[in-house]
């Protein structure tokens, strides 16, 4: 679709690049921004005593519009730029967290959550001596709403759900799951790190009182990200932080904070990237994530239909209408690192491994998956690549052996 | 060197990183289980890719400090390269002193870096199919793995008085 955007994939036409769901590679519009900044506007923003301060000032506050448009988002001071989806879920399990999380709350998460929106909110469960409870999944991959339902009291306080699954691709139904959170007051936080490059997210219409996301995997550069917030509750936060750029007043034994997003952006902030990532935005917007959508559900669904066809290979999560750019698979007999070693010597770039969720691999009854994820570079023929080099592993192998037994818990199912 | 393929060019070598004599290790290992009664027991995990291998072994202690590894048995779920090297690894461990066991891991160690002289070191044995590794350092730890448990249960079982859980 998009591969002579991308500069090292045009550097490199027999590469099959398919692990975005990891990090995406790079279009060049946002490394030429990147190095236009560094060139013209480079200074440390806000210290404004000279005009090169106040461009990267300006570069900073419009990538911020940008950004923060590109999710359906107005106010830029709703939008606070981190280093990515990691810290943004733990800046909203510190500071909101632990101002509001008392002993005897409640903290619901999902069996599919990265350990990024896993271990942050189980550990201030620990802290905060709150019950921890996991919403587990349909035979099929996808979000069981009735256990969900079953789970959310008057004592939940957060709900924290990822939009798409990075390990198997399930889009899960996040109104859905706002619209039951909001009916206890629980805030809704929502891992968007593998929505916001695929799919079309405005934050409000999804109800997420807390969205965080990577620049990253956007196509933007690494280092970079945000959360997005609701006004009132990012005004009502404290600091994550503290230090430069975030206070109003220091005294010699009290301190003041700036407003948002100032207070929650400690130290000099990552002008370079925030203007990456806005290139990124808008990069994407010019194809349309529409557009990017059709393109990766044609490929998932592919690939999906083509492996599963394949004796031995089992196709994990729903349906691939149901998933966003991921396919998860397993080959029996064959070990999701070999898989991998052999598709590399074929120039196939794929994950392998349980994928920072160890509690949804546990429940799949699977010790690692192979995840081939997809981005607007990828085409037919990179489908074809991993293809034949599943094949050329089996072949390796020797034939394939009798599948390896389903899991008890079944949490995903064989499709296809 | 600037278009060097960032996949890695070395195809025909990296193909013989899976000989034959590992795939018929990884089909069928050899010292699969557990002992019932062992001197030492302990598991080496890799975080990243979520595999592990639990070796437990007994030790025979002779006159003196003639200490010998007497039985060996490894467990776990990984990838044909740790299977493989934990299968041979109960093959070469019998009779050695943890001295020797060590020396052994050691040598492997140099191998798996691409030491020349490792590559035709007979001692090592059969683990000389997995000289390929040098050139994927990407899986050096899937091979290490079961050495690392097994160092870890001989310690336990040279340490009296030590937990059975690492």
């Amino acid at each position: 679709m998009r591969r002579a955007d991308f500069p090292l994939l045009a550097r490199h036409p027999d590469l099959h690049y398919l692990d975005s769901a990891a990090t995406a590679q790079k279009p060049a519009v946002v490394l030429d921004v990147e190095r236009t900044f560094y060139e013209t506007s480079y200074a440390n923003p806000h210290r404004g005593a000279y005009d090169l301060s106040t461009r990267a000032t300006e570069c900073y506050q419009e990538a911020r519009q940008v950004v923060g448009r590109f999710f359906g988002v107005d106010d830029p001071r709703r939008l606070i730029f981190t280093r990515g989806t990691t810290e943004s879920l733990n800046l909203v399990a510190a500071a909101w967290g632990r101002s509001h999380v008392r002993a005897g709350d409640e903290i619901v998460v999902t069996r599919l959550e990265h350990h990024a929106d896993f271990v942050p909110w189980q550990q201030l469960a620990i802290e905060r001596r709150a019950a921890f409870r996991i919403a587990e999944l349909t035979p099929a991959g996808e979000l069981d709403l009735d256990h969900l339902r079953s789970l959310i009291t008057p004592r939940t306080r957060v709900v924290a759900v990822a939009h798409v699954s990075n390990a198997i691709g399930t889009i899960l139904p996040v109104a859905e799951v706002a619209a039951l959170a909001h009916a206890v007051g629980a805030v809704v936080v929502v891992d968007g790190a593998q929505s916001a490059p695929h799919l079309a997210v405005d934050v409000d219409a999804l109800g997420a009182d807390f969205f965080a996301f990577s620049g990253h995997k956007m196509g933007g550069p690494m280092g970079i990200g945000g959360l997005i917030g609701r006004r009132a509750l990012l005004e009502e936060m404290p600091p994550y932080q503290t230090g430069g750029d975030m206070i109003e007043v220091v005294g010699d034994d009290r301190t003041s904070w700036n407003v948002l997003p100032h207070k929650l952006e400690a130290g000099t902030p990552n002008v370079a990237g925030a203007v990456g990532l806005a290139a990124a935005c808008t990069y994407l917007t010019q194809i349309g994530m529409s557009a990017v959508r059709a393109h990766e559900r044609r490929l998932t669904t592919l690939a999906s239909d083509r492996l599963a066809a394949i004796p031995g290979v089992r196709v994990y999560g729903p349906p691939a209408g149901g998933r966003s750019g991921v396919v998860s698979f397993t080959v029996a007999g064959l070990h999701a690192h070999d898989l991998a070693t052999i598709l590399d010597q074929r120039q196939v770039c794929i994950r392998a491994g349980h994928h920072c969720a160890q509690p949804l691999l546990r429940s799949m009854g699977v010790p690692a998956t192979a995840r081939a994820s997809f981005f607007v570079y990828n085409d037919e023929g990179d489908v074809e690549a991993l293809v034949a080099g599943v094949l050329a592993a089996q072949e390796i192998f020797g034939a394939p052996a009798d599948d390896p037994p389903a899991s008890a818990a079944g949490a995903a199912v064989e499709h296809g | 060197m600037a278009d060097a393929s960032p996949s890695g060019p070395d195809t025909a070598a990296r193909e013989a990183l899976y000989q034959e004599l590992i795939l018929t290790h990884y089909r069928r290992p050899h010292g699969k289980g557990r002992l019932p009664h062992p001197d030492g027991e302990a598991t080496a995990r890799n975080p990243l890719c979520g595999e592990d291998v639990t070796v437990s072994v007994t030790l025979d202690r002779g006159a003196g400090d003639n200490v010998q590894l007497s039985e060996i048995r490894f467990t776990g779920q990984g990838c044909a390269i740790s299977q493989a090297s934990a299968s041979m690894m109960t093959d070469l461990a019998v009779g050695r002193s943890p001295g020797q066991l060590s020396a052994l891991e050691g040598r492997l160690r140099a191998l798996l870096h691409g030491d020349p002289a490792a590559a035709t070191d007979e001692t090592l044995g059969p683990l000389r199919a997995l000289s390929g590794i040098a050139r994927v350092p990407a899986r050096l730890p899937c091979a290490l793995l079961p050495w690392e448990a097994l160092r870890l249960a001989v310690q336990q079982a040279t340490s009296s008085g030590h937990s059975p859980e690492r």
